[in-house]
């Protein structure tokens, strides 16, 4: 029998239909994966049992010829998106025994396109952090780690690290400043986020409501594409959600560069840049001109503010989403509380961890009287800067190729100490969120350390279309095949 | 605009988190070092610059004012700390 694990989505959504095997095959598969790289801490929950029940159904599907976009087809969830009757903690203590009684809209539209649930994710609390170490269950794991353990990324590390261990064919994550791009870069996976407002933030724990998007994590760019078709979609519950229609993305994956034009932001090429990042960029530029892509150079002026902007208005958002974690409604409510008042600060002081209390204090700091205009104003007005740069540049190409980190992944514990270096790790990330522009990371190369690199490619509001096209030369340019040692 | 003990019980006040005398000197001395990293953000002259509060380019969308959903009180209170007959409970607020 063929290695199912070694399956792309495509390819086992192709097995599927030619009867070369059982979604009920498949899914066991994977959580026999799940099971021996459960030392990589991906999965906070396993739905081992609801598993196979949607295996079979798909079976079903299969046979009467329902297939679903992506039926029969095994898929992680961060533990951010509520699952009806499934806990969603969001990594967080304060959640920890919370059970949705409904759905997010992302995962009931992976679920009514034949997905296969096969438990919740890892992730940063709240998805606050760079290095999936502020989870409440402790760390997901890089399985391209050897004896020193590291990073997987952050916020969605669980969901990147499943992907690159084939303990999920297909996972979920979300993106605030670069949560899904960033973990997929260093676990060499391919994570896109979408223009803001493509997937329905309905029923996502909200961190930063302007910012946040949902998006897909796979192994490679045709299998990114169908996973974003699944779960993108308008949505009335969704007040920000977007009513444009997706473009299409099979001829995208079709279309190739020639002729594309490329832009190459001066602002980018930052001091003290990692040699082998550089060189990748680089690499990366004649692999778009060697298919028939053009050059541009273009400015982003405002790219270093980008990062001081996104820490006031993404803890401002947090500090008024976080509100509503009150120790009345659900969430844990502390034993020895008095007043109400008194209630409230100790469950908050208990259930959140310390990086999540700084932000809420960052944001509540900002917002509070006298302080609102020099803060938080000023950031609104500097990422109006922020987006009025991409738009300018976007007027003169089509997508742009940035480096998708600073550096390959670092170890565990490493970058603890001061919140500052870790809030840097997202410096190529951030901008896209602040703009609302979709954005792909695609795994491009390897280190000296045998660590995977990533490049990313960035296009204009709506334009998925112009992402994919490069992002599949790029990846087909790049020809990255490395399985990470610690893959099931 | 440095943030000093005083401040750090005050924004805990206002964030409803608890923060114990011996935590407040090493939150100031954070939070400081996290503001005078963004204070760099006066480098910019945004003077006549809009402020962006949302980037969708859409004006909210309107729906008729219609009860859509309800009748489930069992699942709204299954996850609450404390309840009884279908209300939450919190501690006494008024005597």
């Amino acid at each position: 029998m063929t290695d199912l694990l070694a399956l792309s989505a495509t390819e086992a959504k192709q097995a599927l239909l030619d009867k070369d095997c059982s979604a009920v095959e498949l899914t066991t598969a994977y959580l026999g994966a799940m099971e021996k790289t459960k030392s990589l801490n991906n999965y906070v929950t396993e739905t081992a049992e609801q598993a196979l029940a949607m295996a079979q159904q798909s079976d079903k599907n299969i046979a009467q010829d329902k297939a679903g976009l992506i039926e029969g087809l095994p898929v992680g969830v961060k533990d951010l998106f509520c699952t009806r009757s499934v806990r969603t903690t969001a990594c967080s203590d304060i959640l920890k025994n919370f059970v949705p009684p409904y759905e997010s809209t992302v995962t009931d539209k992976l679920w009514q396109s034949g997905g296969v649930m096969l438990g919740k994710l890892n992730c940063d609390e709240f998805a606050m952090g760079s290095a999936n170490e502020t989870s409440c269950f402790g760390p997901a794991v890089n399985p391209w780690s050897g004896d020193t353990p590291l990073a997987a990324g952050g916020s969605s590390g669980g969901s990147a690290s499943a992907v690159a261990a084939r303990s999920a064919l297909l996972a979920t994550g979300t993106d605030t400043g670069g949560s899904i791009r960033q973990p997929a870069a260093f676990c060499g996976v391919v994570g896109m986020k979408p223009t803001y407002g493509r997937c329905s933030r309905w029923g996502i724990v909200a961190f930063a409501s302007s910012l946040d998007q949902a998006g897909p994590f796979t192994r490679n760019v045709a299998d990114s594409a169908l996973m974003f078709s699944a779960m993108a979609g308008h949505d009335a519950k969704d007040s920000t959600s977007a009513p444009e229609a997706l473009p299409d993305l099979d001829q995208a994956l079709q279309a190739g560069v020639k002729g594309m034009k490329v832009g190459i932001p001066a602002e980018y090429q930052m001091d003290g840049m990692d040699a082998e990042i550089v060189s990748l960029w680089q690499q990366g530029q004649q692999w778009l001109v060697d298919a028939g892509a053009e050059l541009v150079e273009i400015s982003l002026p405002h790219t270093s503010y980008a990062l001081p902007t996104y820490y006031i208005i993404a803890p401002a958002e947090a500090s008024s989403n976080l509100a509503r974690y009150d120790g009345v409604r659900y969430g844990v409510r502390a034993e020895e509380s008095g007043s109400l008042d008194e209630m409230y600060e100790i469950s908050r002081q208990a259930g959140f961890g310390d990086e999540v209390q700084r932000r809420i204090m960052i944001g509540t700091y900002a917002l509070s009287a006298g302080y609102y205009d020099a803060y938080y104003k000023k950031a609104q007005q500097v990422r109006w800067l922020i987006r009025k740069d991409f738009e300018d540049a976007f007027a003169q190409v089509d997508t742009i190729l940035t480096p998708a980190t600073p550096t390959a992944a670092f170890a565990l514990g490493q970058k603890q100490d001061d919140p500052l270096t870790m809030y840097l790790n997202d410096v190529f990330t951030v901008p896209a969120n602040l703009a609302g522009i979709p954005g792909i990371s695609v795994p491009a190369g390897l280190s000296q350390a045998g660590l995977p690199l990533g490049l990313q490619l960035l296009a204009g509001a709506f334009q998925e279309d112009r992402l994919y096209a490069a992002a599949a030369c790029l990846e087909k340019q790049a020809g990255f095949s490395a399985i990470a040692p610690k893959a099931a | 605009m440095s943030v000093d003990k005083d401040t750090v019980k005050k924004i805990g006040r206002l964030a409803r988190i608890y923060v114990p005398e011996e935590r407040q000197e090493q939150i100031a001395g954070e939070l400081n070092h996290i503001l005078g990293w963004i204070e760099q953000l006066n480098e910019v002259d945004t003077a006549d610059v809009e402020p962006l509060a949302s980037v969708t380019g859409h004006d909210l969308p309107l729906r008729a004012d219609a009860v859509t959903d309800g009748d489930i009180a069992e699942d709204v209170l299954q996850n609450a700390p404390q309840t009884t007959s279908n209300f939450f409970v919190v501690p006494k607020v008024v005597e």
